[in-house]
């Protein structure tokens, strides 16, 4: 089955600015700075051109990154989640 | 003119703001952030020529206007994904509509908490809805929360655990306590559905709301900021059938009485019928001019007045006085503690 | 109100008002070479808590356009003290023009160099330290970073001095009363040389950010970006409120300008240690 597609707030709506381990976003429509680190700002860049469902997402992520082992969904589960609730990444 | 009658005649008339003095303008910005109007007054002024520093002034009051703005429809808009399970559009009520819907009276306005209107028998289900996605209760005390929930029309006010604003969830536009009562269900029915699940009042009733907010549910303080919601939604969209809205309401009076109002301090275009002030509302105006040029309330025996009678709007007598006396004692065992 | 004042710190005018005259006539000696505006940005009222309370035990409360509800009044011997939390007040949580800072700042020329730290960082006494050695004083309280074009704008109210800092107080400075007994200890308020306030327009760009600590042996660190980034929205009081430009302002500020951590014992290491690291610059 499945699940929801996700995909990343507009990159108008986005100010990205890179730091060192950590990037500073901010989110316009909220007018909050969020401090992210490894992987979330990954995410934002895989779901930034079309939405991907869970499944999609990691092989994207893991081309690039080591997180296909078993944990690697579930992390990647609790981040998306978190990038959920703060509006930088929606269910389409 | 006084400070307060300076910025009452600058909203209706903004070219008046040449014949300000420097000294003037001090006064009246005061008195405008005491109404909570210095961001609606920055709006009107906008694009006139203003002496730099007054400009400069203004121009704060434009910034934290548009992060209001901004705040209230990033609530409203996550309010509306906390509650999509409920299947029913989020009704939103005064500030955050008036910016959520586009209108006249929304530009430069504060705004506080995030009001919202939904059918009585899915109160239930939001407020399980809005905790699990992290809004949290911010009244502890059983005998306040049992009075909210038996008497208020809402729910206890929730504030969501990180972001720190609150949502008021309302079943209606008046305590049940209060004597007029809405029609809730005409309320919901007519109302405006916007984008991403959220919705406004129908003009009228946004009109019938502001003014029963004026004067039933309130002290009257601040009643220059909502007579001037009135004034710019009649301006923008009219008064047609308000009439017969307000008296489906059971809000005539209430209505009529800031139609009479809007007329006298802002010009509001109204029938000759509204045109005229009586002895009451006269005082009602003088209660809402008085502020000093420091921007202090004047007037203390009238504030009394108007304080004990808006509790009595609110409340029938009996339950008044059972109200007063267990805050009363409330306050005495915390004042006994500290 | 009774008795009144209108002054000018920086791009800020202030109208004071009070129930005492004594409290405006001390503002007037204290601010004696700060302009005196016909337009203020913003009131401060420091009021009787009650009418007999003008003057039975008088006690001083202090409201203005902006204020807290809970803070607690003081006695009319510490009005000074009142006066200077209510224009901070008013600055803190109003003001929108500028990015604001928790941190004094001084200049050579058009350079500037900030110094953020919280209260009893010794940033006040290295900044009036600093005067005396030939850097022009921008202010001890608040650096204004001006969104569009990055500078900092000179805010150079009185410093108040406290406690154990009040004997370097430097000659020939011009002094309020010492006020004994306030929430702070004992405090002096120490105006800033004339110069420096005659150039209160000129802003300067902000060149070196120190976060300063006093009373611990010297160290000097360096800071990551983000380290600097969290600290630097922790220094602001407006960060939030300005939203978008807020957010622009201070990643400038953290990307262009050089950013250190620095402790140090007492004040002559302090001043010895940033002069050191403006001719490393």
């Amino acid at each position: 089955m499945a699940g929801p597609r996700y995909r990343a707030a507009a990159a108008s709506l986005l100010i990205v600015e890179p730091l060192d381990m950590f990037t500073a976003v901010f989110h316009r429509p909220s007018g909050v700075t969020h401090l992210l680190n490894e992987p979330a700002p990954q995410i934002l860049e895989a779901l930034a051109d079309e939405a991907l469902d869970m499944g999609a997402l990691l092989a994207r992520l893991a081309q690039t990154y080591d997180l296909a082992d078993a944990d690697g969904s579930a992390v990647l589960q609790a981040r998306l989640a978190e990038l959920e609730a703060a509006g930088l990444v929606e269910r389409v | 003119m006084s400070a307060v009658q300076t910025l009452v005649a600058l909203l209706r008339d903004p070219e008046r703001a040449d014949a300000v003095d420097p000294a003037h303008w001090t006064e009246v910005l005061a008195v405008a952030r005491a109404e909570t109007l210095a961001g609606t007054l920055a709006h009107r002024l906008a694009g006139l020529a203003l002496p730099d520093l007054v400009a400069g002034a203004l121009a704060e009051a434009r910034i934290d206007a548009d992060e209001a703005r901004r705040t209230a429809l990033w609530e409203a808009n996550r309010v509306a994904l906390a509650l999509r399970p409920l299947g029913h559009p989020v009704i939103l009520l005064k500030g955050t509509a008036l910016v959520a819907a586009g209108l006249a009276a929304g530009q430069g306005r504060g705004i506080g908490d995030c009001d919202i209107l939904l059918p009585r028998k899915l109160l239930d289900h939001a407020e399980k809805l809005l905790v699990d996605a992290g809004w949290e209760w911010m009244k502890s005390d059983p005998y306040d929360d049992l009075y909210y929930r038996q008497w208020m029309h809402e729910l206890p006010p929730l504030v969501h655990g990180e972001r720190g604003r609150m949502v008021d969830v309302h079943h209606t536009i008046l305590p049940l306590t209060a004597r007029p009562t809405p029609d809730a269900q005409a309320l919901i029915v007519d109302a405006e559905v916007l984008e991403g699940g959220l919705a406004v009042l129908c003009h009228t009733d946004m009109i019938v709301h502001a003014a029963a907010h004026l004067f039933a549910d309130g002290e009257l303080a601040g009643g220059l900021r909502n007579l001037w919601d009135i004034h710019a939604l009649i301006e923008e969209r009219g008064m047609e059938g308000l009439k017969a809205r307000a008296a489906r309401h059971g809000l005539s009076s209430a209505v009529d009485r800031a139609l009479r109002l809007t007329h006298a301090v802002y010009g509001t275009t109204v029938p000759p019928r509204w045109q005229r002030l009586t002895m009451i509302d006269r005082l009602y105006r003088r209660r809402m001019m008085a502020r000093d040029e420091w921007g202090r309330e004047r007037h203390k025996t009238l504030r009394a007045v108007f304080y004990i009678r808006s509790h009595l709007i609110r409340m029938p007598l009996p339950m008044l006085i059972r109200h007063l006396w267990i805050k009363w004692r409330k306050g005495k065992a915390a004042s006994g503690l500290g | 109100m009774r008795h009144r004042i209108t002054l000018r710190v920086g791009p800020v005018g202030f109208r004071i008002g009070s129930d005492w005259h004594a409290l405006i006539a001390a503002l007037d000696a204290l601010y004696r070479d700060y302009p005196r505006p016909a337009f203020a940005d913003y009131s401060v009222r420091l009021e009787a808590i009650s009418p007999w309370r003008r003057w039975v035990r008088p006690s001083v409360r202090v409201a203005g356009d902006y204020w807290l509800a809970d803070a607690s009044p003081l006695p009319l011997a510490q009005g000074l003290l009142a006066a200077e939390m209510g224009m901070n007040l008013q600055v803190a949580l109003g003001h929108r023009r500028h990015l604001l800072l928790h941190a004094a700042v001084v200049a050579r020329g058009d350079r500037a160099i900030l110094m953020s730290g919280v209260s009893g960082a010794g940033k006040s006494t290295l900044a009036l330290m600093l005067s005396q050695r030939g850097w022009r004083f921008l202010g001890d309280e608040f650096a204004m970073i001006d969104p569009d074009t990055g500078l900092a704008h000179p805010f150079p109210r009185p410093v108040s001095l406290k406690n154990e800092s009040l004997s370097l107080i430097p000659e020939g400075y011009r002094v309020g009363p010492l006020l004994t007994g306030t929430p702070k200890g004992d405090v002096r308020h120490v105006a800033p040389p004339a110069a420096a306030i005659a150039a209160m327009d000129q802003p300067a760009k902000p060149a070196l950010l120190i976060f300063p600590r006093f009373g611990f042996p010297a160290a000097l660190t360096g800071l990551a970006p983000t380290e600097t980034f969290m600290r630097l929205t922790q220094a602001s009081t407006n960060y939030v409120a300005m939203g978008e430009s807020g957010f622009q302002a201070l990643t400038r500020l953290r990307a262009q300008v050089p950013a250190v951590a620095l402790d140090y014992p007492d004040g002559e290491a302090g001043v010895a240690a940033v002069e050191a690291l403006w001719e490393a610059l």
